[in-house]
């Protein structure tokens, strides 16, 4: 099917598991890496990892074997079964997101109408595991991290469901691989030399959107739930080995995800202006495009991360209920004007 | 670093003496004032609180330093300021005070400011061993609080209308008041100071017979 | 920067007031209690932190301590004058030589030593040193507090160059130890002058990023102006000192206010104050007093006199009799000494008087009505060192 090959159902079906372990992993790794370890260490004038691999890239695995071999503790009074589920809620729903995001013209695992409403649905449901996780802790720091993360990823679903409903109008439909499609073959205003890559003609989305994946992902400023200084990393205090492991994964995956889902909506996805956009070829380049428009926009979201404050809860919700929500609705009411102008 | 030689009145601090006697009358036991550098006034045990307000109100002190406790008691177990291989000097038991006097063997004490005079002023009272307690300043100077709290628990000496007189140092049932001279400093037994002549003792006749006595003890076992 | 007028101040401290009241009559058995420290990362040690919460609003909150209390006045009377000081140095750590400062000053006073010129001098300069060294450290650390991690790491990174210059001339990093009664220990080293003038400069261009980084930043203004307001007559009431004093306008600063005998007369700088009395003026106000100690270093170590380091002192320091406080302007406020003496080799009591201690002792005061993440960030802006609370 892919490349010429014609393979069995079974066949298929493992390729497409393995393929969205790497599709997770490897963003996700790669953003550790890159970002948190090394270019965050340069802001704060310090070195970062050294010693485990050539500049410390195989950091990373040090710290994933450190974290298996350590205790996984169950406080007492917890909710075990619920304290174990947890963690694996999380992980899984951003394995889901990446079902729908396409790396080329077929390099994809389901070709999905609804692929955009489906991602978000998907997404908000790691709000239910940090709910979990901080309830079924029994710490009173964990819960109050869980229910602030609950609030939180409840009032930036809104302005990024708004967000996303600007680009969907232009283009449309609401299958990724459509909007990828729709911004390879449209025109700015007459011109289609570059396609219409929606950071252009979407700008105040993207601008949204982004500052909502901030809040979804719990990054700061937006960080209250973990807030390590206030509530000693909130719904995450009570976990250690591989549970914390897998929040860890979750985090940077859920990274990847958002960056994959930004980047296809607003950066045109696997597809590059010059190369037609559904040749072969582009089930090969795709991937490698589509990294690297990810790679941009994590780079975005860690810089934000090292260099601001943290917002109070009650003004992080301020924030979205006052000026996000009005400036997306506004957003959708100029794109829809022009759509129908144009 | 001034090399003018101290100015023989202060008017500044003569004057907080003044007000305080005409406020309290002869209440006011005893004063020392040292020109250019210091007032010390000491007020009866039961003027103290009024002091405090005497001090906030008419003297605009209003910036409140500290508020301390003392115990004159001369240490029963020395100052192990010599080598244990001198003579122990006999110790004495007399009570002698500081400054503007004093009849007990606890007085409370207390420093306050007035910012806009710049000048300072170290009130005291005597407590009485039978009636160990005086009127709280909490309610003048929010600061005394906790300062209150403190001098209860290192020298048991209580705060009449304190709202909250518990310990802020040591655990809830911590017994005895480290600060009174008769606490012994445990530290200083099991390990005596060696002095201010660095020299540990060599082992003598009764460190070895010490010694025998722990080996027959063994034996024994 | 725009003062917030005595109104608004006024009508905030009564929101607050009526909040709390409020939701103590709302109180029930199932109010929670949260429990901050003694191990939380924002107590910068063992402070513990018991709060009343209504949701994520604070009802009551009430700090307890003595994880770390040493007993130092009961410490200090089994020991000799010269002992104190390695003693002493443990207390306000991050600026160590500060705490010597004030007691050999009182034992100076009571036995009546001057020591030389040079050597005030060259206290108020390593004084102003640790001063930095501290300051400097709580600008990037209340930044942490509040999720800026950088500038955390800026300032660790300039506090080291003026660390080096304080071992350089003390041999120590952290503890100095190196005030005598009568002078120092030591003079300075060879080219430690022209080093120094250049740390300062660093310094000054570490104050200017941390203005860039922190103090201009909206979210650090949104979570700090009007946050935690402590009218100057409180601050008065329950002794705060230092910047926090200063933070709420009182113009009070015992290096120009209350001369005992160091250099600071000697030169030209300013004592900043700020009206609004919140978080955010008592960060500003420490930033200040950064850049004004590195002028004052800046100008000793121009005018720097020639001369002994030590007057003279007998060899085994007696006391005479009698009763002096000395107190100055530390990092975190005003530290003083109240020294008994009875004429012996050690002082009969000592009380020491910290000023974290009667700074953070506001807290159930100002902390009442605002929300969990705000007790962080009034607790960060008060600045308390675990070591000066509890002694």
């Amino acid at each position: 099917m892919i490349l010429g090959l014609h393979l069995a159902y079974w066949q298929t079906s493992v390729i497409r598991s393995l393929g969205v372990l790497v599709a997770v992993l490897l963003p996700a790794g790669t953003f550790v890496y890159i970002f948190l370890f090394k270019m965050v260490s340069f802001m704060q004038s310090r070195l970062g990892p050294m010693e485990a691999g050539p500049y410390g890239s195989m950091q990373l695995l040090a710290e994933v074997g450190k974290f298996i071999q350590k205790e996984d503790i169950v406080p007492d009074n917890a909710d075990r079964r619920l304290f174990k589920l947890a963690p694996y809620l999380v992980v899984a729903t951003v394995l889901l997101v990446y079902l729908v995001v396409p790396f080329g013209p077929k390099m994809r695992f389901v070709n999905f109408d609804g692929g955009i409403f489906y991602a978000l649905a998907v997404s908000s449901i790691s709000a239910l595991g940090v709910l979990i996780a901080g309830w079924a802790s029994a710490n009173k720091y964990s819960l109050m991290g869980g229910l602030r993360a609950a609030g939180q990823l409840i009032a930036y679903e809104l302005p990024m469901v708004l967000a996303v409903v600007g680009v969907v109008i232009q283009a449309g439909t609401m299958n990724l691989s459509g909007i990828v499609a729709a911004q390879a073959n449209g025109k700015m205003f007459g011109f289609g030399g570059l396609g219409n890559p929606y950071f252009i003609t979407q700008f105040v989305g993207m601008v949204i959107f982004l500052i909502a994946v901030q809040a979804e992902l719990t990054q700061t400023p937006f960080d209250m739930p973990i807030a390590e200084s206030e509530l000693v990393t909130g719904y995450i205090t009570e976990y250690s080995g591989m549970r914390f492991l897998l929040f860890f994964i979750a985090e940077f995956a859920a990274v990847g995800s958002f960056a994959a889902v930004a980047a296809t909506l607003f950066m045109g996805g696997w597809a590059v202006p010059g190369i037609k956009f559904d040749s072969g070829v582009m089930n090969v380049l795709g991937p490698i495009v589509l990294m690297a428009k990810m790679t941009l926009i994590a780079g975005v979201i860690f810089f934000v991360r090292f260099t601001y404050p943290r917002f109070r809860e009650d003004q992080l919700q301020k924030f979205a209920w006052t000026i996000l929500i009005p400036v997306a609705l506004a957003n959708i009411l100029v794109t829809t004007v022009l759509k129908v102008a144009f | 670093m001034s090399d003018a030689p101290a100015p023989e009145t202060d008017e500044r601090r003569d004057r907080l003496v003044e007000v305080l006697r005409s406020e309290l009358g002869d209440r006011v036991v005893d004063s020392l004032v040292k020109p250019g550098d210091d007032v010390w006034v000491r007020v009866a045990t039961d003027a103290w609180q009024e002091t405090g307000r005497v001090l906030r109100d008419a003297l605009r002190c209003n910036f409140f330093d500290f508020l301390s406790a003392i115990d004159w008691l001369p240490s029963p177990f020395g100052k192990s300021e010599d080598s244990p291989l001198d003579q122990r000097p006999a110790l004495s038991t007399d009570i002698v005070t500081g400054y503007a006097g004093g009849e007990t063997r606890f007085q409370v004490f207390a420093r306050v400011t007035s910012l806009p005079e710049r000048v300072s002023i170290t009130v005291k009272a005597d407590v009485p061993l039978e009636d160990l307690a005086v009127d709280t300043w909490s309610a003048i100077y929010s600061g005394a609080n906790w300062h209150e709290r403190e001098i209860h628990e290192m020298y048991g000496i209580g705060f009449r209308g304190h709202p909250y007189l518990a310990h802020i140092y040591l655990p809830g049932d911590f017994e005895g008041h480290p600060l009174r001279k008769d606490f012994p400093l445990l530290a200083r037994h099991v390990k005596p100071w060696p002095g201010i002549v660095d020299v540990e003792p060599m082992p003598d006749e009764g460190d070895d017979a010490e010694a025998e006595g722990d080996a027959a003890a063994e034996g024994a076992e | 920067m725009t003062a917030i007028s005595d109104r608004q101040k006024l009508a905030y401290v009564n929101a607050q007031a009526a909040d709390g009241r409020v939701n103590l009559e709302f109180e029930t058995e199932e109010g929670m209690t949260l429990n901050m420290g003694p191990q939380h990362p924002a107590t910068h040690g063992t402070l513990r932190i018991v709060a009343k919460l209504d949701g994520e609003q604070v009802i009551h909150c009430e700090p307890v301590m003595g994880y770390m209390h040493r007993g130092y006045e009961k410490l200090l009377e089994v020991r000799t004058y010269p002992q104190v000081n390695t003693l002493v140095n443990r207390i306000d750590w991050l600026g160590s030589f500060t705490n010597e400062v004030p007691f050999i000053l009182a034992s100076e006073k009571l036995m009546g030593v001057e020591a030389p010129p040079r050597a005030q001098w060259i206290r108020t300069i390593l004084f102003e040193l640790g001063r930095i060294a501290n300051i400097s450290l709580f600008l990037g650390d209340t930044a942490l507090h509040m999720g800026g991690m950088t500038a955390a790491f800026y300032a660790f990174r300039d506090r080291e160059f003026v660390l080096n210059q304080i071992e350089a001339v003390t041999g120590g990093r952290f503890h100095p130890n190196f005030d005598r009664i009568g002078g120092l220990k030591d003079d300075f080293p060879k080219g430690w002058i022209a080093d120094t003038k250049a740390v300062m400069a660093r310094l000054r261009d570490f104050c200017d990023e941390i203005e860039d980084l922190v103090v201009g930043n909206e979210i650090f203004q949104a979570r700090t102006r009007g946050i935690g307001i402590i009218p100057g007559d409180i601050a008065q009431s329950y002794g705060l000192s230092g910047a926090n004093l200063r933070a709420s306008g009182v113009d009070w600063d015992l290096r120009r206010d209350v001369p005992v005998g160091l250099a600071w007369d000697q030169c030209d700088w300013t004592v900043w104050t700020h009206p609004d009395g919140d978080s955010f003026s008592r960060y500003w106000v420490r930033l200040q007093e950064v850049r004004e100690a590195t002028k004052i270093v800046d100008q000793l170590c121009d005018g720097l006199p020639s001369g002994p380091i030590m007057a003279k002192v007998p060899r085994i320091i007696k006391v005479p009799e009698g009763e002096a406080w000395v107190a100055t302007e530390n990092p975190l406020g005003e530290m003083g000494y109240y020294v008994v003496s009875k004429g012996d080799l050690g002082p009969f009591r000592v009380k020491i008087r910290t000023a974290s201690f009667n700074n953070i002792s506001v807290i159930p005061w100002v902390t009442r009505g605002v929300y969990v993440p705000d007790v962080i960030s009034i607790l960060a802006s008060l600045y308390f060192i675990l070591g000066d609370i509890d002694r």
